[in-house]
């Protein structure tokens, strides 16, 4: 028999397959690369918890706790939006809605996760940001707000879709025994379906964590750009992905600036990745729980 | 309260939140319908056949946006053609050869993480190693190779999820006439998931199509006044071109019917070929049950 | 399958390993405040030497210049002056940056058609800037709060007006940022209480541009340098332009040719 090409293409596929091990390793090295020559000439401490963000000045200051800050409030005001509407969605989908219905609905909840960021902050730009102005008396409509709700929508997808998945999951033995047991479907729900799903609904509000805070279009274009710590909703924010993408262009090559710019880089996505880690934690917890 | 009242408010309670989840759903769709609608309404009107086929003009305040959809293509396609390969070449090995070895683990780690990254990193990376360490400038290359990573995750993702979905019988018949494993992955097991695979793939066209961050250092810019002629020049594109025209244009105002034709453009790309592969998926699902 | 032969073709070219810059072509890369002077002239210019063709994109002075000192652009579009960090770089390359004015850029503080200050003096603005003055009304205008517009702190726009007006004070971190001269203009024309400012190029009916300590800001006051907040922009080649590149230098300076082009761009063309 011909074992000797079955094992070739075997150890070929194998080969292919580790370039999604590459790619990851390259980013996270080459951020090291470009972004660690920065911490040679200027302090860890002072680059976490500066208060200035002055990158062409004399002297440079290079402080992104307004950045990081920035990027936690966008992402903490997006989530406790996104949250409950893609966890209602997806207890809609998996549990209430008519078949007709959901074959209408769930397309729309994809589609969303299908629009352009670009879009998303065109819209917020052109539509929601007169509106904040006029009818909230927002200095700028331009803010902390207008960027929370844009990636609102941009991570309920994310989250109704896993949450679903994790509804749908729970046996169905669980929810009948509990209408037997003369529990409404609303009391099934919220006391043994929600909580057997409660693993699954955590990584979904992990991974639309994680979305938002690496988003990047709406950020720059709606939140305004100021790098402030923020104290009300309708103060202007200048989140880490906004940073990077409005000053990558202009900054000298291999200057301190560019290297900084590497070294915020490096910070994002060490939170995403603790967002992922944590998300895939629960997941793989979940799953083993249901092997017992 | 007698339990006939307290079982009405119970009854009543869950009408309640079932509305409330109804709303939720609701919205969902009107903000997808309004933003598409809002877009339609405004930018119909500078949709023409000259819009698409004509170079931007007059400091880009004037004139289409055929440059930026060739690029978009351009992107998108060659990126695909270098990704679905590879992608679905780890899809079959994750699935057929190895579903739980150590390689397989860290494989899957990659792919994860991979899918998590912000697209701005990506674009960090990609100026980085392609368009720095490499050499290739900010040219279509770059820009290809970035977005390949980027889509990367949902190309296996999605090609692995269709070959679960064929059954395990199949491949056990084909062992069972002699053939061997690579013969029944090709003969077999592609050709039934083929479809899913190519629903992954428009998927990813879609993504890489819409994808702002991940270029905006490595292939897109601002103008440039000739179609690519070759793979090392940098081209326009559709998403960089409506930030261009909504940030940085030379008269924001005077452009918004552009801006709208742009991002209406856009959708219909995006938003059609998302369409598209949920139909496609629907129907191979229909056929699946059938 | 259209697209699938283009993108074959695309990768037989390279295979050919020819790279962009064939010998009848100019590659210009850098600033987008540069950027539409050098669109209108390119056009100008391409109609004039039909055999030459400009490939233009712009990415940033820092883009411009970097790609100019990797060689894969002839001449880079910049706002500002080069650093000291390029210098050096091209120094180690052994490379020489010749710098070339093609105009003069005033810089206009803008504010809302709606807001009746018309007037402020350089330490207005700089203190408003700095968020020392924060309403209105401590300039003659309406019981408002200040909303100040900057502009991203890697522009060279930026760091003309830092370098004029603001000197040694910091512009307040609460102030808004924009990307380019056009979303500075778009925010304040939406904004009846902004403050911002932008090349004189592009003012037009939507917003007012303030006049400083009375002078008016046109292409004669900014000339004769009284008015105080101009600046040069330039092009940057590597060594003394030859061939194509000096052609176009040369259409560039050209009274009658490419200054024309700066002039309507909205830019201010260098004096006799």
């Amino acid at each position: 028999m011909n074992t000797r090409k079955e094992r070739l293409i075997q150890w070929l596929l194998a080969g292919i397959s580790t370039l999604s091990i590459l790619s990851m390793a390259g980013i996270v090295l080459f951020l090291l690369l470009d972004g660690l020559p920065f911490f040679k000439d200027y302090p860890l401490f002072d680059f976490l918890f500066g208060l200035g963000w002055y990158p062409t000045d004399e002297p440079m200051e290079f402080g992104i706790l307004p950045l990081i800050a920035g990027s936690f409030t966008v992402m903490a005001l997006a989530t406790v939006i996104a949250v409950p509407l893609g966890v209602a969605t997806a207890i809609y989908l998996a549990e209430v809605a008519k078949p007709g219905m959901r074959r209408i609905v769930k397309p729309f909840v994809e589609l969303l996760a299908a629009l352009p960021s670009v879009v998303i902050g065109f819209f917020g730009m052109v539509v929601v940001a007169p509106f904040l102005q006029n009818f909230f008396g927002a200095s700028s409509g331009l803010n902390l707000l207008n960027a929370g709700l844009m990636l609102a929508f941009m991570s309920v997808p994310i989250i109704c879709s896993v949450a679903e998945d994790a509804i749908y999951s729970v046996p169905r033995e669980l929810r009948e025994a509990s209408l037997s047991l003369g529990a409404t479907k609303w009391e099934t729900l919220t006391r043994v379906v929600l909580p057997a799903a409660s693993s699954g609904i955590g990584t979904a509000v992990m991974l639309g964590m994680s979305r938002s805070i690496g988003e990047t279009m709406v950020v720059l274009m709606v939140a305004g750009g100021a790098a402030v710590i923020p104290t009300s909703l309708f103060d202007s924010v200048r989140p880490i992905p906004a940073s990077i993408a409005a000053e990558m262009a202009e900054a000298p090559f291999h200057s301190e600036h560019y290297f900084a710019l590497f070294a915020t880089g490096i910070v994002l996505i060490i939170f995403t990745l603790i967002f992922n880690a944590t998300a895939f934690r629960i997941a793989e917890k979940r799953n083993s729980g249901i092997g017992c | 309260m007698n339990s006939a009242t307290r079982n009405k408010y119970r009854l009543r309670f869950q009408h309640l939140m079932f509305g409330l989840l109804h709303a939720s759903a609701a919205i969902n769709v009107l903000a997808l319908s309004g933003v598409c609608l809002y877009l339609a309404i405004h930018g119909l009107s500078s949709l023409s056949w000259e819009f698409l086929t004509a170079y931007p003009k007059n400091m880009m305040t004037e004139g289409g946006i055929m440059p930026c959809i060739v690029g978009t293509f351009l992107l998108a396609f060659g990126s695909m053609i270098l990704v679905f390969p590879i992608g679905v070449a780890t899809a079959v090995y994750l699935h057929e050869y190895s579903r739980h070895s150590r390689l397989t683990y860290y494989i899957r780690f990659g792919i994860n993480n991979l899918a998590g990254v912000p697209s701005i990193v990506f674009g960090l990376f990609g100026l980085s190693f392609f368009v720095t360490f490499l050499g290739l400038g900010v040219s279509l290359l770059s820009g290809i190779l970035t977005l390949s990573i980027l889509t990367l995750p949902i190309i296996i993702n999605t090609a692995e999820e269709s070959l679960r979905r064929v059954p395990d019988s199949w491949r056990e018949a084909s062992f069972a006439m002699g053939a061997t494993k690579v013969q029944t992955i090709l003969r077999v097991v592609i050709p039934a998931a083929f479809p899913g695979m190519l629903t992954g793939c428009i998927l990813g066209l879609a993504r890489a199509a819409g994808e702002t961050g991940a270029i905006m250092f490595t292939a897109a810019v601002y103008f440039t006044p000739h179609m690519p002629d070759s793979i090392l020049s940098p081209v326009m594109s559709l998403p960089y071109h409506m930030y261009i025209l909504a940030t940085s244009g030379t008269d924001i105002e005077k452009t918004l019917p552009l801006q709208y034709g742009t991002a209406l453009m856009l959708i219909f790309l995006v938003v059609g070929m998302n369409l598209l592969a949920i139909i496609l998926r629907d129907r191979l699902q229909n056929r699946n049950k059938q | 399958m259209k697209i699938k032969s283009i993108v074959m073709s695309a990768l037989l070219a390279l295979c050919a390993a020819s790279p962009a810059a064939a010998a009848e072509s100019i590659t210009i890369n850098g600033s987008t405040t540069v950027l539409p002077i050098i669109q209108k002239a390119s056009e100008h210019f391409m109609s004039s030497y039909p055999d030459i063709s400009i490939v233009l994109s712009g990415g940033g002075s820092g883009t411009g210049i970097k790609s100019l000192l990797d060689g894969i652009t002839d001449v880079a579009m910049s706002s500002r002056d080069v650093k000291s960090s390029e210098v050096k770089l091209a120094a180690d390359k052994k490379m020489e940056l010749i710098r070339t004015v093609i105009g003069v850029d005033a810089l206009v503080p803008i504010v809302n058609t709606k807001n009746p200050v018309k007037d402020l003096s350089i330490e207005q603005l700089r203190n408003i800037f700095a968020g020392k003055i924060t309403n209105w009304k401590e300039v003659g205008g309406n019981d408002a709060v200040i909303v100040v517009v900057n502009r991203d702190n890697s522009s060279g726009t930026y760091e003309c007006w830092k370098e004029l007006v603001m000197k040694d004070t910091r512009v307040m971190p609460k102030a808004l940022t924009q990307a380019s001269n056009g979303g500075v203009a778009q925010n304040v024309a939406t904004n009846p209480n902004a403050i911002g400012y932008i090349g004189m190029g592009y003012l037009n009916d939507n917003v007012k541009g303030l006049t400083i300590g009375g002078i008016v800001a046109n292409a004669e006051t900014a000339l004769a340098k009284k008015w105080p907040l101009s600046r040069e922009l330039y092009l940057f080649t590597n060594g003394k332009p030859a061939g194509n590149t000096a052609k176009f230098m040369d259409f560039m300076l050209d009274p009658k040719l490419g200054q024309q082009d700066v002039l309507k761009a909205g830019y201010i063309p260098l004096g006799k």
